[in-house]
């Protein structure tokens, strides 16, 4: 998909303003927090698997050349193959080519989110390959011509008028009110796909190193349709995926469906390891696993390593206020909200991505929230800090750092200015409390009122208390 | 080459080319022991109350869980349940177990057949490997006599599950597994809990997206 990060500001303040947008957030909004919070509740132990998951998860990058090498042994004993892609060129070359052995005219899709990174399905497109998306909400952004906007409900920024329209026009049926009747006729106009695909491309949740196997987790059964009924699966995934054991993919699954959705656990966990044995009546004939780095490794040792541990549950979007007001387009590639606002500075780069780790509040609740602990708020400073080194920030934010630079390092001039500013907003408020005009803020009060100071600065206060303990 | 790239970049990362002797020792340690991670305290108890705790996740999950009292009287089960939902043609895993049963006492009722599942199949039976407590799931695996298709074509799954094969947190399923496939898991290894689902239209639910619209699961003693 098209870069359009750079937009932020601009395709933000449209979100804000698209009532049918708004219209859908706050089905997200009313929604994921209170489920993730409920089946939280439930297991009393969720912070001491959290603890473990953080732990194991960074014991993985500290050995994540030896659990590879270990994934691709056994994978390759299992009957498959491991391909290695650094690049999406890579990637998508390399599928092309399994696609093309197989003469492959359709390929089914489950949900993917690399496959998105890769930019496969134009790509396919443009070789005369048919991709189908098979997830529910991925078809309708296919019909639509449309991407996700978020990385487990991808059409969440869809109304049921939306689909109802999208079905009308491909499927030429009578348009439907009843989410139930369209979900019958996805249902119906898919069966068909299933079996006709020469090809079918999951991703993976999990790389299992113990026994070569990739994991995934649906509620739909449409990825198990698709890597059973066609004669090759190709699993499309990432490096950081790999987990040692199916001990330790199970302490993961304890968090990744309670954190996304709020359920106990996805309707469908399903391993794949291999190709169909003998005397099997089904499964696929050849199983291929094609592994992308994608800027990955190069995150390995260094402040951004955190990152790595993400399980893309989506737990930090759900909750993050920026995403829940501007959508998940308004970020301008795959992954948007916190998560996204880490990971797309470094596959697209901060000259394109710099808006980005600068659209938070830092209010805290992603991290709140993360099941492997991420610091969120912290990585994206880091990105902010780079982008300023690289001079790509803009003028006025530098101009003002620097401004604040020279008074912060001048205690004296410092005291001065901010008790007159306090004084000066106090005035500007005038007994109200709050502000509702500011010069050169109108970026902030055209949006809400700021509050006026409401006594002496810390330091006056410091100063009075200093003198009133030193009396006897 | 890529493979040699994402390796070399990998290390450079960590700071090191090959990895230690302690480091390897610690791979291969977790891999060969595969040690558990902390268990929640709700499945870890008596064998009835895990059967208890399974019907009830279960249940949540939207699975319908009939007990009986034996194997042989499965073919009545299915007979019945399938005809209250105005279904006749049932597909069989060809395990012994299963296709052995008494069908010819019910071939009035349903029509039974014996191979991989299709698209319009109306419902398939198949055997589950373990029933896990924990969460309600069913875990079942691919073999030449129950085929992986049987458990997501068809619009009604139904599942034989023997009370003595539930155990409570999915440590307890791996461990069995590694007993019943030494070496290597078979191609596919399927953990359902409860019917197919999809939320993506408005984040309202609906239930049975492209697996099965319904899973009833038959408990035997």
């Amino acid at each position: 998909m098209d870069i359009k990060s750079p937009e932020f500001k601009q395709s933000a303040r449209i979100a804000l303003q698209d009532a049918n947008l708004q219209k859908a957030l706050g089905n997200l909004k009313a929604g994921f927090p209170g489920k993730r919070a409920a089946a939280v509740a439930r297991v009393p132990e969720f912070e001491e698997l959290r603890d473990q998951a953080h732990d194991l998860k960074n014991h993985i990058l500290e050995h994540l050349d030896l659990y590879l090498e270990e994934f691709e042994a056994r994978v390759v004993e299992n009957g498959g193959q491991v391909h290695w892609c650094s690049t999406s060129e890579d990637a998508r070359q390399t599928i092309l080519q399994i696609c093309r052995e197989q003469n492959a005219k359709t390929v089914t899709k489950g949900k993917s989110m690399v496959t998105e990174e890769i930019n496969l399905n134009e790509f396919l497109e443009e070789n005369d390959i048919r991709p189908v998306e098979t997830d529910l909400g991925e078809y309708i952004l296919q019909l639509r011509g449309d991407h996700p906007s978020h990385i487990i409900a991808p059409a969440i920024h869809l109304n049921l008028e939306d689909v109802s329209e999208a079905f009308h026009e491909h499927h030429k049926r009578p348009k439907s009110d009843d989410p139930a009747e369209l979900m019958a006729e996805a249902r119906e106009m898919l069966r068909k796909q299933f079996v006709a695909a020469d090809v079918g491309i999951t991703g993976a949740n999990f790389l299992v190193a113990e026994t070569g196997s990739t994991l995934i987790v649906t509620n739909e059964g449409n990825g198990d349709l698709t890597q059973t009924l066609p004669k090759t699966h190709i699993v499309v995934s990432s490096i950081e995926k790999v987990v040692p054991t199916l001990e330790d993919m199970s302490l993961f699954l304890r968090l990744l469906a309670r954190s996304a959705t709020g359920q106990e656990y996805s309707v469908y966990n399903t391993l794949s390891s291999g190709n169909r044995r003998p005397d099997d009546q089904d499964g696929p004939e050849n199983f291929h696993v094609v592994l992308v780095d994608n800027g990955r490794s190069d995150m390995v040792g260094t402040q951004f390593q955190d990152m790595l541990r993400c399980i893309r549950c989506s737990a930090c979007m759900n909750h993050c206020p920026v995403y829940g007001s501007v959508g998940g387009h308004s970020y301008g590639w795959v992954y948007p909200g916190p998560m996204g606002s880490v990971l797309t500075p470094q596959m697209i780069g901060i000259e394109k991505a710099g808006l980005l780790p600068n659209a938070s509040t830092f209010c805290g609740k992603c991290e709140e929230v993360c099941p492997v602990r991420i610091p969120l708020p912290k990585l994206m400073r880091h990105w902010r800090e780079k982008e300023y080194e690289k001079h790509l920030s803009p003028k006025a934010v530098r101009w003002g750092l620097s401004g604040w630079a020279f008074l912060a390092t001048r205690p004296r001039l410092y005291r001065l200015f901010s008790s007159s500013a306090s004084k000066v907003m106090r005035m500007l408020g005038g007994g109200k409390g709050k502000v509702t005009k500011l010069p050169l803020a109108a970026g902030w009060t055209d949006h809400r009122d700021m509050p006026t100071p409401t006594g002496k600065t810390f330091m006056q206060q410091w100063d009075e208390r200093q003198k009133q303990e030193k009396q006897p | 080459m890529s493979r040699a790239e994402i390796f070399a970049n990998i290390r450079r990362g960590l700071r090191r080319t090959e990895a230690t002797e302690a480091q390897k020792e610690a791979v291969r340690q977790r891999l060969q022991q595969h040690p558990r991670n902390r268990i929640p305290a709700r499945s870890l108890h008596e064998h009835d109350a895990q059967v208890e705790l399974f019907i009830r996740m279960a249940q949540e999950a939207a699975a319908e869980v009939i007990e009986l009292e034996s194997l042989e009287q499965v073919p009545t089960a299915a007979a019945n349940t399938l005809e209250a939902k105005g279904q006749n043609e049932l597909v069989l895993a060809s395990d012994d177990s299963l296709a052995n049963l008494g069908w010819a006492e019910v071939h009035e009722r349903i029509e039974c057949h014996q191979r991989v599942g299709q698209v319009g199949d109306q419902a398939s039976l198949t055997l589950a490997f373990a029933g896990i407590a924990e969460t309600g799931t069913l875990m079942l695996y691919s073999r030449p006599d129950s085929p992986t298709t049987l458990n997501f074509l068809p619009d009604t799954h139904l599942v034989v599950l023997s009370k003595q094969d539930i155990v409570g947190p999915y440590e307890d399923a791996w461990d069995r597994l590694r007993e019943s496939a030494p070496g290597r898991l078979p191609r596919t290894v399927n953990m359902i809990t409860g019917p197919s689902r999809s939320a993506d239209i408005e984040q309202k639910l609906q239930m049975g997206a492209h697996g099965p619209r319904q899973l009833v699961i038959f408990l035997i003693p």
